[in-house]
């Protein structure tokens, strides 16, 4: 136990990493890495997820700074909005103009 | 001794500079403190490797006799390479890695910065491409030796230790010879000498915040005139192996 803690203490923190491809499109999330502070963990994500070209922006995460829904709130979360069909714009008629909704 | 043009030994030193430390970054894959840092060294050591099949390219055309870029490398002993002492040290520790990466990268991005002035338009546009890589590479050597010269006090001596050993390497840099008179009179070539002051002024910053002392100690090298010292032997062993075991190979 003691060591388990130690390993975790020395070990650097996890770190998010989320790209954006192109000017206009969202960063999305492609992986994550371990560095000691942000600046490392920004040229890390440089260097192992834009090599081929792929990143315009990155964007580093401590992941514990990151809050996610639990798993088990899953039907109160999400179920109630199974059967609000009166929340989609279905009901509208768009004029042509308008390329995407 | 040399004959050949100074065009031709110029772009050699450039070329073989860059292609030696490609190698010896190539020997941490597999081997570094940490996969990202695995990664990261990897791509330094390719980036060099990019700008040497650039530089070899063009030193063969110049040469005119129909050596390629993998001639050059792979058939040339070793007094017959260009490349600056400095580079062809062993790795060491990680920390000493990192000191022989943030002399010579402060070194590399200032020479390729001028080179892009030069009146040969094919070192100008290799210059171009290469100054932007290796401004990354500075970054990246620079917040490293920060973080372990002002981190532990274990990182902090072996950071020293590091820089002790390959600093004494650094003068050869900054030194003038026929070749390079030749060149910066052509208005080819850089001035080495001149582009000590800001190589001082960002080497010394760096390491004050490492909270580092900066070394004093002078080796007397000449890599760059084909005087090596026994390391760049075995570099080679391993990098021309294949094609000495078994020429003409393809992959």
């Amino acid at each position: 136990m003691s060591e388990q803690t130690s390993q975790h203490e020395t070990e650097w923190p996890l770190w998010e990493v989320f790209i954006r491809a192109r000017g206009g499109l969202d960063h999305r999330h492609c992986g994550s890495l371990r560095a000691p502070d942000s600046e490392m963990a920004l040229m890390n994500a440089r260097d192992a997820y834009t090599r081929r070209g792929e990143g315009h922006s990155i964007w580093v995460v401590k992941a514990t700074n990151i809050v996610a829904s639990n798993p088990d709130d899953k039907g109160s979360f999400y179920d109630p909005a199974d059967d609000k069909v009166y929340r989609h714009p279905s009901f509208y008629q768009l004029p042509d103009e308008v390329d995407h909704m | 001794m040399t004959t050949s043009p100074p065009l031709f030994d110029y772009t050699l030193r450039l070329g073989d500079s860059c292609l030696i430390l490609a190698q010896r970054l190539a020997e941490w894959t597999g081997h570094a403190p940490v996969l990202e840092e695995d990664i990261a060294l990897g791509n330094l050591g390719l980036d060099l490797l990019g700008q040497a099949r650039s530089f070899l390219t063009y030193a063969g055309e110049i040469e005119g006799k129909g050596r390629s870029e993998d001639d050059l490398a792979f058939l040339r002993d070793a007094f017959d390479f260009r490349n600056v002492s400095l580079v062809e040290q062993p790795n060491g520790d990680f920390g000493q890695t990192i000191a022989r990466h943030l002399l010579f990268a402060g070194w590399h991005e200032l020479v390729l910065e001028r080179l892009t002035q030069s009146k040969d338009a094919t070192l100008a546009a290799v210059a171009e491409k290469g100054v932007k890589e290796i401004a990354y590479h500075w970054r990246h050597a620079a917040e490293w030796t920060i973080r372990l010269g002002d981190g532990t006090e274990e990182s902090h001596a072996r950071m020293q230790a590091g820089l002790n050993q390959v600093w004494g390497y650094t003068p050869e840099l900054f030194r003038m010879d026929e070749t390079d008179a030749a060149m910066l009179s052509a208005g080819i070539g850089v001035d080495l000498a001149g582009l000590q002051p800001t190589w001082d002024a960002r080497i010394n910053a760096v390491l004050a915040e490492a909270t580092l002392d900066r070394p004093t100690n002078i080796t007397r090298s000449n890599g760059k005139q084909g005087v090596h010292s026994e390391h760049l032997g075995h570099v080679l062993t391993e990098l021309q192996y294949l094609q000495r075991a078994y020429p003409g190979m393809q992959w």
